[in-house]
């Protein structure tokens, strides 16, 4: 096992390289679904505001 | 040949309901192909004679760079047909498309960097690959750039797309004008790793991971279209039935 | 009223020597990027070493880069004034192919910072330990490439008129695309000073501005119109 995670002294190398990866991976991820969250919400707003302005 | 389909293509409602249904038919694909490369890569292809374990970076870096490089051309390509065929959805999926690219750029250069390293022992490397993935993230980074600076969208769209068709037909021009100032000045290229003298097990994970990273970014990139059209389309009625 | 028709030649003319004209009646604003060329390659031997030899291993990336930024410099300038008093709009509108009257522009611009750069170049490389006999070499080297420059820049200018920071944009955006323009250039000024046959990155710059003068003002064109929708 600790041979695995030491791959040949390359390690410190190495997992970083996937860590970094992984961390695009996870973040874009993450920034696609909080834009597409944030624009629902903004459009249920802006549908709520229409609303109230026509029922005045 | 019947062209509706292709027009249907630019309504923003028609769109977004496809984006909606194909996300999950790419997104688990996408990672379980990236799990199934991960441990081809990391544990069953052999360690190269010449590198050790040391190339198992090529399982992140050779994907990231193809990405970067791939995912400016889908920038590009339907910047153009929004600019010819004056399609908004276009220039929606442009604009999706940039921050990504960008980030796949940043992580292509930075796990060459740390491959660079252990191979030839310095971080940096005037490898053409290398130094044109670094162009390439300055002209994302000009291309959101220049989106962010035009406070009309319609401008920016445009303008960008203007932009973003100058840069692709650039791009070979610039990447062959590296290759040729490498090779006048002989600095060692760093990532060689030609394909067809890669045994296969060694390569299966690689085209795996390609295809995985492809999925995901389509994955990601059809949920940022949908923030996007959201956002554009602001208070059309189709919408409300979407947000039910 | 009767119109006046022009043709497409005689209004590429007019702008042309519009341009010249109006630049000749500001001689500041025209010296300054050439000036910026000369402070910035006088500041590498200061910056590094007096010793001519070393001077002459790095002159042709300095001269170069130097003369890069000097001519982004220049460039944003290009469509400012006219988009700001409304001549640009009237481009626009005037029925001539705006294509022509980008490419005067750029002529424009080229005569005015491309061309004075270029002759300053080999007076500035003595300074960098530039032999005498690689003068004719730098000047058809920077000739070819600034034209080229001037050529992407006003693409870039086209595209940032009306963008905020527009002339850090600028630079931004037109620098990656110049490195091939540099890349050749200065490998065709390196060999000049080796006393070696530039032919081969000369061919590549003159493909390049070939390349350039056929599809840039399209480009530029296009992102005027763009800028003043």
């Amino acid at each position: 096992m600790t041979e695995f995670f030491a791959m040949g002294g390359y390690a410190v190398f190495l997992w970083p390289a996937y860590l970094v990866t992984l961390i695009a991976i996870v973040a874009n991820v993450l920034i696609a679904r909080r834009a597409h969250d944030g624009a629902k919400q903004e459009a249920r707003r802006r549908f709520d505001l229409e609303d109230e302005g026509s029922t005045t | 040949m019947n062209w509706t389909w292709f027009h249907r293509l630019g309504s923003p409602p028609h769109i977004y309901r496809i984006a909606e249904t194909l996300t999950p038919w790419l997104a688990w694909p996408a990672g379980l192909l990236i799990v199934a490369a991960l441990y081809g890569g990391l544990v069953l292809a052999p360690p190269d004679y010449q590198q050790g374990e040391g190339f198992r970076i090529l399982y992140v870096h050779a994907p990231s760079a193809w990405l970067a490089v791939m995912i400016y051309g889908v920038m590009a390509s339907a910047a153009a047909v929004g600019l010819i065929w004056r399609m908004k959805v276009a220039h929606a999926v442009a604009a999706s498309c940039a921050g990504v690219g960008a980030w796949f750029t940043a992580v292509s250069l930075l796990t060459g960097m740390l491959w660079g390293k252990p191979m030839w022992g310095t971080y940096w490397v005037w490898d053409p690959r290398l130094t044109a993935q670094l162009i390439l993230l300055f002209l994302y980074l000009g291309y959101m750039g220049l989106r962010a600076g035009i406070d009309d969208l319609g401008r920016a769209d445009k303008a960008s797309a203007v932009l973003a068709i100058v840069g692709v037909i650039n791009l070979p021009i610039i990447r062959y004008s590296v290759e040729w100032w490498n090779s006048i000045h002989q600095a060692p290229s760093v990532m060689k790793m030609d394909r067809p003298s890669m045994p296969f097990d060694m390569l299966a994970p690689l085209l795996m991971m390609l295809l995985g990273f492809t999925l995901y970014f389509a994955a990601v990139m059809l949920v940022r279209l949908r923030a996007e059209i959201l956002r554009r389309e602001r208070t059309a009625s189709w919408i409300r039935e979407v947000l039910r | 009223m009767t119109a006046i028709r022009t043709s497409t030649i005689g209004a590429v003319w007019l702008v042309l020597k519009r341009d010249l004209r109006l630049a000749v009646r500001r001689p500041a604003q025209l010296i300054q990027p050439l000036v910026f060329f000369a402070v910035v390659t006088l500041l590498f031997p200061l910056g590094y070493t007096p010793e001519l030899g070393k001077l002459r291993a790095i002159a042709p990336g300095v001269l170069w880069v130097a003369a890069l930024l000097a001519s982004m410099l220049a460039l944003e300038s290009l469509f400012r004034e006219d988009a700001a008093d409304g001549t640009l709009e009237q481009f626009v509108v005037s029925g001539q192919p705006l294509v022509g009257l980008m490419a005067a522009k750029t002529l424009a611009h080229w005569l005015l910072t491309g061309l004075p750069l270029t002759l300053m170049a080999p007076v500035l490389g003595i300074a960098l330990g530039v032999p005498v006999v690689a003068m004719p070499g730098i000047l058809f080297a920077l000739m070819l490439g600034t034209i080229t420059l001037s050529l992407i820049g006003a693409v870039g200018a086209g595209l940032t008129l009306g963008a905020r920071r527009g002339g850090v944009l600028l630079s931004l955006l037109t620098l990656p695309l110049a490195v091939p323009v540099l890349i050749f250039g200065a490998r065709a000024t390196e060999l000049a000073i080796l006393g070696e046959s530039q032919m081969g990155p000369l061919y590549l710059l003159g493909a390049l501005a070939v390349l350039g003068i056929t599809l840039a003002p399209l480009a530029a064109a296009a992102a005027v119109r763009i800028g003043l929708e």
